[in-house]
């Protein structure tokens, strides 16, 4: 009677620790995800709509009332990202603090605040463009896009 | 004005899509290619006609999710257009979206310079 091969006991071994390991790793909590998404990218956007609600009301017109507050919501995000809250909600909200105008201004401030010790010009005020340079280059190039098409439609 | 819930439901919708695409295409497409997308989409569908309808049902959950910023800047250009002609396909979408570029490239930088990363 021979032992039976140390290699190939190995690799049985490997194999029974990787369906060992595929049976107890998390199933990727997709679910768990989407509603912490839902739930977080709704509320601020509830936030904002009051917010708008409130500038309609003092008289302002509908679209002074959303261009503000889009810039109140910039201003909310960049200081809550400055104190450390926002990235900590971004965590378990995903998608939901990313997909506001919120989370564009979370990419900026969060980007920019890593990179002080290469100065506040080129280190802040260049990084500041490392997501909002992208963003922007295709926001423009799309609308430019269809303006020349308005253009060539018209005439 | 848009009843709150309607907000809450098409932008916690617009996030949730985000979401979904995050997870399923894990790790290839990050948070900067979510708002990529999300600006160039809603600036295509705006052009297209179809992005204000939703602006309609759901006021800021529709206008505060970054493809509402396409949708400004796409009818900022259209209505340029109209306007001026070719200057405007220049011009258009920057000027509707100035407010909010601005105030994020400055309060963006004051924060900042004012804060330090945790951790």
């Amino acid at each position: 009677m021979g032992m039976p091969n140390p290699d190939k006991l190995k690799k049985v071994e490997a194999e029974e620790y990787d369906t060992l390991v595929q049976q107890l790793k998390p199933k990727p909590a997709i679910f768990k995800n989407c509603v912490w998404a839902f739930t977080v990218g709704g509320l601020i956007c509830v936030i904002a709509q009051l917010i708008t609600n409130y500038l309609l009301v003092s008289g302002m017109s509908g679209t002074d009332a959303s261009a503000f507050t889009s810039v109140i919501m910039i201003f909310l995000a960049a200081f809550f990202t400055g104190i450390g809250i926002y990235d900590e909600l971004g965590k378990r909200a995903g998608a939901g603090s990313i997909v506001p105008i919120t989370g564009f201004a979370n990419a900026i401030v969060a980007s920019a605040m890593e990179f002080k010790r290469e100065g506040y010009i080129f280190g802040v005020g260049a990084r500041i463009f490392t997501v909002a340079g992208p963003t922007l280059v295709f926001g423009f190039a799309v609308s430019v896009l269809i303006g020349l098409i308005k253009v060539f439609i018209t005439s | 004005m848009v009843p709150l819930y309607m907000a809450f439901l098409v932008g916690g919708a617009l996030c949730l899509i985000g979401q979904i695409i995050m997870d399923v295409t894990k790790p290839t497409i990050t948070p900067g290619h979510i708002l990529v997308g999300y600006i160039s989409c809603g600036a295509i569908l705006s052009g297209l006609g179809l992005y204000q309808p939703l602006v309609n049902i759901g006021g800021a959950g529709a206008t505060i999710p970054l493809s509402g910023f396409g949708h400004l800047l796409a009818q900022g250009t259209i209505k340029a257009v109209e306007q001026k002609g070719l200057l405007g396909a220049l011009s258009g979408g920057v000027e509707a979206a100035a407010a909010g570029i601005t105030a994020a490239i400055v309060f963006g930088y004051v924060a900042a310079v004012l804060f330090d990363p945790k951790g």
